[in-house]
């Protein structure tokens, strides 16, 4: 057990390296100059060469990357050439929503579609699993924006019941918490139905039946244990990648998360803060890609004892 | 073991037999169309007796057992015909979940693959504790010792670590003695042995069957051994009944039916065996292949791989009967017996 977290360790390590290193080769490679961008185009030339000198723009290429490792790894990643605060602090201030949000949404997702996966599938073919099955399909082909506009429209400017946009009160989360909710509920539950389906044929279970047991016990925990094997593995990586921020949701109900942040760096030109985002997110990433390796581990003793 | 397990069998001729089955019907809905997987099966076991079912694949041995513990794939599988009589009842008759009870704590069973019948993510020793736990509200202490005290029985080395290791980490032989130590943990009257060493090496086959006779001459419980080798069950078995595309053609005791095959399927399984006496002479398989389940040959579903057909068995279904001149208890369901054989 011990060596299987240290080689999930390493490994993470070596992909933190490599997001980082791509971010500073991508930035380095978009054609403008950080250093006339922020000092704006009135700038003298010998401002800009100080500005150039004082953000260490005049140093040989791999001078700059080291000098980047270096402060990356102690979390500066410089000012925010519009809003001049270090860029670690404005996504300090929205880190905790997104986290918050995918939070929700995971929470959210996991609720409804266990109990409806486990319902189509100890239903297979009957009413109850066909009208699952039709919900999520229909679900799932909704795109996110659409939804997003929709609950909008209808529960904010209709009926007038939630908040449409920021987070000045709890129930400005409702709205975004469902719309990423949804189309991850119509997966999951898809997911969790077919695992069921296809745990409940194997030899075990007949083994567990020989034994006696009743339904309810062969089902939790003989089955359910097997089938939430890559579930599990599917909710984790969800919530990593909502982590990195809805980037549409975000700004369909112009909630102040990091997705928002980014575009909106994106769109100025605010190339500190775009890295920051960039190696926040793929850490975030990582980390619970981490875990999730470590729970399938814990969940999944074959996996433990092999890799 | 055979011999005084046969004195048994004779001394308790007079008891009502564990379990008897009297013209078992199974038919599974496919998408094809109904498929008829038993078409009238009957046999009795009886305690500390040793009855082999035998047959090809799609002969309706498993089907058999999966009848017999309620555990017909649902709900494709059904039972649409017989009974099956085991303690004074007709559990065919009876809903699944009144035969569930007596899954395990009267008859129980093992399979023919080991490793996919263990569950990858419990520990052994809580697999082999839950009968105690769920069946006899044991708590997990008492059930652990007690299923450390059947893994020693059934020949795990150093139980006591092993019991915290999971199925994965042991071998083919030992995951099939894990399944044993499980089935026998309530101390059933009959166990039935669905091809237990068909997944496993030949010198750990006659262990597991060595074990599985062990425990027989302990306990005094009936066996059913579901085996596709004749040669397997030889040594174990003292009466045999063998299937064919869903009947049993062939019933009586082993040796008779080893020495005198009233029905021509099991003599050309028997000649299909290699012996040491036939070396260097070419065996003799039985041409063709077994029957469709869902077009059955018309009178004996045999008769297409026979070589001893004659009209009558294209037209008329042989029943079982003793041949005249076979022993008492020998029964065959061929009209030509006495002719051919």
């Amino acid at each position: 057990m011990l060596g299987f977290v240290a080689r999930r360790l390493l490994l993470a390590v070596f992909v933190l390296w490599g997001a980082v290193t791509v971010v500073f080769v991508v930035v380095r490679l978009v054609p403008a100059d950080p250093a006339l961008l922020m000092a704006g185009e009135t700038a003298t030339p010998e401002q800009l060469a100080a500005l150039r000198a004082e953000m260490g723009l005049d140093q040989p290429l791999i001078a700059q990357y080291l000098q980047y490792v270096g402060n990356t790894l102690t979390g500066d990643f410089g000012r925010s050439y519009t809003q001049f605060v270090p860029a670690m602090d404005l996504i300090a201030q929205v880190l905790p929503n997104t986290a918050l949000l995918a939070l929700l949404a995971c929470l959210l997702a996991v609720g409804v579609s266990f109990p409806l996966g486990l319902l189509a599938a100890l239903r297979v073919n009957r009413f109850s699993d066909r009208a699952v099955t039709t919900l999520s399909l229909t679900t799932q082909s909704l795109p996110g924006f659409w939804i997003g506009i929709v609950l909008m429209l209808v529960f904010s400017r209709q009926l007038g019941w939630l908040p449409s946009a920021g987070l000045d009160s709890p129930q400005s989360l409702i709205l975004p918490t469902i719309t990423l909710a949804l189309p991850f509920i119509a997966i999951l539950t898809r997911m969790v139905r077919s695992g069921l389906i296809e745990v409940m044929g194997e030899g075990y279970i007949t083994t567990a039946r020989s034994k006696g047991l009743s339904e309810r016990t062969v089902i939790f925990p003989h089955a359910i244990r097997n089938a939430l094997i890559p579930v599990v593995t599917l909710v984790g990586l969800e919530f990593g990648t909502l982590l990195g921020g809805a980037v549409i949701t975000e700004t369909v109900f112009s909630f102040p998360g990091i997705g928002r942040l980014l575009v909106f760096s994106i769109g100025v030109r605010d190339y500190a803060t775009v890295q920051a985002c960039v190696v926040v997110i793929a850490v975030a990433f990582v980390l619970v890609n981490l875990f999730v390796d470590l729970l399938y581990g814990f969940l999944d003793p074959r996996v433990r004892n092999s890799r | 073991m055979t011999e005084p397990a046969t004195a048994r069998v004779d001394s308790l001729e007079g008891d009502p037999p564990l379990l008897r089955v009297e013209g078992l019907e199974v038919e599974f809905s496919t998408s094809a169309g109904v498929l008829r997987a038993l078409d009238g099966v009957s046999f009795e076991v009886r305690a500390g007796e040793t009855l082999a079912i035998l047959g090809e694949s799609g002969s309706g041995k498993s089907v058999t057992a999966q009848a017999v513990m309620a555990l017909l794939p649902q709900p494709a599988g059904s039972i649409v015909g017989g009974r099956i009589w085991y303690g004074g009842r007709d559990i065919a008759a009876e809903p699944v979940k009144q035969v569930r009870k007596l899954c395990a704590t009267e008859i129980a069973m093992i399979f023919q693959d080991p490793l996919s019948s263990l569950n990858p993510v419990f520990r052994v020793g809580d697999q082999v504790a839950e009968p105690f736990r769920r069946r006899r509200g044991m708590d997990k202490r008492q059930a652990l010792g007690k299923a450390l005290e059947l893994l020693k029985r059934v020949g795990i080395p150093n139980a006591e670590t092993r019991i915290r290791d999971y199925p994965h980490q042991f071998s083919g032989g030992q995951r099939q003695r894990i399944m044993i130590a499980m089935a026998i943990a309530l101390k059933p009257r009959l166990l039935i042995a669905d091809e237990p060493t068909t997944a496993l090496d030949v010198t750990v086959q006659a262990q597991i069957m060595d074990l599985l006779a062990d425990l027989q001459a302990e306990t005094g419980m009936g066996l059913i051994l579901i085996s596709h080798d004749l040669g397997v069950v030889a040594d174990v078995a003292q009466r045999a009944a063998i299937m064919y595309a869903g009947r049993v053609v062939e019933t009586g005791s082993i040796r008779e039916i080893y020495d005198h095959p009233a029905h021509p399927y099991p003599k050309g399984l028997l000649e299909s065996i290699p012996s040491e006496g036939a070396r260097g002479q070419r065996l003799t398989p039985i041409s063709g292949s077994p029957p469709n389940l869902l077009a059955v040959p018309s009178g004996c579903p045999f008769h297409p791989r026979c070589e001893f057909a004659i009209d009558v068995c294209r037209t008329d279904v042989p029943m079982l009967r003793r041949p005249e001149g076979w022993e008492a208890g020998h029964e065959a369901a061929c009209h030509r017996s006495e002719e051919v054989l």
